[in-house]
């Protein structure tokens, strides 16, 4: 490895040994800093204002000067609804019955999740053998690829499959789980849990682990009954994680689409299909590719996710200044 | 014996009592084994299943072949069956064809004699055997090692580049002091605003633009800095004292080489937890190659798997394999680096 970087580094040596004669110390900081913010500016911020470009212009055309202003055409296109609770009654019912989906399914999935993370991150913290080994089996779906796990599920989920063979064995009804809406729907939450808990857990578990154990001795001194401890000493001593817990399993729920995409691929009909789905299907999956209704879609989330990172990193600050 | 059920048993300060709390904490941890890895240990035994084995139901737990034998004047191995009824009962024969609802058969001891048999009365015998030929068949008839390739080429590449240029960035903001370093701290919160998932359109155009649609750098470039790293560096290299660079300068080393030859080091732990998190990100990534690698031989693995699953309905034998093998490098660096991953992951908040 080594052997690879010595070289390299020396070569780029020569040119920066060059920039510090010519530019002096104190400025040599934005050379180091140049490829981080043309990267940053490349594909970061100037995607941000094209986006507005696009959602701003119609036409199936990617290349800019093709593309004929349309003014606010795409967001009225995308709004125009009799009533938001009913997609059937909008002109994109798709778009209106993705968000419909991807709000019932963050409310479940993040419940859901949050919940059992806590649960698990309550006994983990106990008075356990083999922490660490439980700890890492909750842990270790967090790095299978999306792919892997919708994989996984798809096969024990199939017609022949292990779960259908287990009900049979039972006595208990089988189903052709993803063609069914409310089930495809159903284990689209499930999975999507089981392969993101882990994540929470260990993050809740960490902050668990640093209430000061003499609280609790306290507590028992005083005859507080278990109840009451986990009320009023773990509950608001645990608050501020449990807040980026929530905060960031909101933002990741609201993204979601890999494994979903492809363990239903968004079926069956539009059952399982999310926003970030819809944004890929309008713009580059179906033709014609609507980079318009796509981008004024993605600036929709856009407006989301920027109020949720915004709490995120306020919490963060008041984490850090407190 | 004795003392190690005490050991095990000992809860709650070593009083030797388990009360229900204890019990229904291990029966709650040992059922989220059983779900966590349950389906993994399964998809590892189904890979090893022939196609045919794969379509029985119900399912059995371990892999099963029917045995073959090879009978003098058949080229090919014949299958041997156990005849559970009829007058041929308790015999093990080998089936030379099927017609219909009659097999006919041959006992491998006595070739020349054919027996007809109902095939209800028929019953194949089979041994544990692991059906390799499902993961040799994937570096034979797919192109295996290809998407391979492009995955490690993406994962290693993309990884270099961001550690390198993050650890510039990072080295910038924590060591110098100059006019518009908090306005460039605010613009790397700003990126963390701004996911990929919401500008696909418009990175999508520049991708083009930049003629890197349809080509791995298309995969690489477009993420290669993350607000994330620089911030994890920058956290860690605040840590390391001033003094230390003073005194590089002092002896006439250049700004690079007090970069590389002591920042770098010195940041290693932090620089090795956003390797471990890179690799994760690059290899499992799934939209942004979906949507700039439009050709099979360009695809990664995770495309590859996805793209096999819709054209490969039935043939799960071979993609249960491939799933099993996109797994395994990311479970081999997860048990060697397990530490460092979930130490790294808690403080970053990052995935």
């Amino acid at each position: 490895m080594l052997q690879i970087i010595s070289p390299m580094m020396r070569i780029i040596e020569i040119p920066m040994q060059y920039a510090q004669r010519k530019f002096g110390i104190q400025r040599l900081a934005w050379i180091f800093l140049l490829p981080n913010l043309i990267l940053f500016g490349l594909f970061a911020f100037l995607p941000v204002i094209l986006n507005f470009v696009y959602a701003l212009t119609g036409g199936d055309n990617v290349l800019l000067n093709a593309r004929p202003f349309v003014g606010g055409a795409n967001f009225d296109t995308l709004t125009a609804c009799a009533s938001y609770f009913d997609p059937n009654s909008c002109e994109r019912d798709f778009f209106w019955r993705a968000i419909h989906n991807t709000i019932l399914f963050v409310t479940l999935q993040v419940g859901f999740m949050v919940g059992f993370s806590l649960l698990t991150a309550l006994i983990l913290n106990r008075d356990i053998r083999a922490r660490g080994f439980f700890r890492s089996v909750f842990f270790f779906p967090v790095l299978l690829s999306p792919v892997v796990v919708a994989l996984i599920w798809k096969w024990i989920l199939q017609r022949n499959g292990v779960l259908n063979a287990g009900l049979d064995a039972m006595g208990l009804e089988t189903h052709v789980w993803l063609l069914d809406r409310t089930w495809a729907f159903a284990w689209s939450v499930f999975l999507t849990v089981w392969a993101h808990m882990g994540f929470y857990t260990l993050i809740l578990l960490a902050g668990l682990q640093a209430i000061p154990r003499d609280v609790y001795e306290a507590a028992l001194m005083d005859r507080a009954s278990p109840w009451r401890a986990f009320t009023k000493i773990t509950m608001p001593l645990l608050a501020p994680t449990m807040l980026v817990v929530l905060v960031l399993a909101l933002i990741r729920s609201v993204q979601t689409f890999d494994e979903i995409f492809a363990f239903t691929g968004g079926g069956p009909g539009s059952a399982t299909t999310f926003i970030i789905q819809y944004i890929y299907q309008t713009g580059f999956a179906g033709a014609p590719r609507l980079f318009g209704l796509a981008s004024a879609a993605s600036i929709m989330l856009a407006f989301v996710l920027v109020v949720l990172t915004g709490i995120q990193l306020w919490i963060n600050r008041r984490n850090v200044d407190g | 014996m004795g003392r190690a059920i005490a050991f095990m048993t000992r809860t709650r300060g070593g009083r030797g009592q388990m009360d229900w709390t204890d019990w229904v904490s291990y029966g709650y941890l040992f059922l989220g084994v059983l779900l966590m890895f349950g389906p993994v240990v399964w998809l590892l035994l189904s890979s090893f299943k022939t196609e045919a084995d794969i379509q029985r139901y119900p399912p059995t737990f371990l892999p099963y072949q029917q045995q073959t034998v090879v009978v003098d004047g058949h080229d090919s191995p014949l299958p041997l069956f156990e005849i559970i009824g009829g007058e041929h009962e308790g015999r093990t024969l080998a089936q030379l064809r099927r017609v219909g609802l009659v097999a006919q058969m041959i006992d491998p001891a006595n070739p020349d004699e054919r027996l007809r048999i109902d095939v209800a009365d028929r019953q194949p015998v089979e041994r544990f055997a692991l059906a390799t030929e499902n993961y040799t068949e994937l570096f034979e008839r797919f192109n295996f090692l290809r998407f391979f390739f492009n995955s490690t080429f993406i994962t290693v590449v993309a990884t270099a580049i961001m550690l390198l240029v993050n650890s510039m960035a990072a080295f910038a903001l924590s060591k110098y002091r100059f006019r518009g370093r908090t306005t460039v701290l605010l613009l790397v919160i700003g990126t963390l605003m701004i996911p990929q998932t919401v500008v696909l359109v418009p990175l999508f155009l520049i991708t083009k633009e930049l003629g890197m649609l349809n080509s791995l750098w298309g995969v690489i470039i477009p993420g290669a800095a993350t607000p994330t790293g620089v911030f994890l560096l920058r956290q860690y290299m605040v840590t390391i004292p001033d003094e230390i660079l003073d005194a590089a300068r002092m002896d006439k080393a250049s700004e690079w080489k007090i970069f590389w030859r002591i920042i770098l080091p010195l940041s290693a732990p932090a620089i090795a937890v956003l390797a471990i998190l890179a690799i994760m990100w690059r290899w499992n990534d799934f939209l942004w190659p979906l949507i700039v690698l439009s050709e099979t031989d360009n695809f990664t693995l995770q495309l590859a798997l996805n793209s096999f699953q819709g054209e490969m309905q039935t043939e799960w034998s071979n993609l249960l394999a491939m799933t099993v093998l996109t797994l395994l490098p990311i479970a081999l660096v997860f048990m060697f680096l397990q530490k460092y991953i979930a130490t790294g992951i808690a403080n970053t908040g990052g995935k």
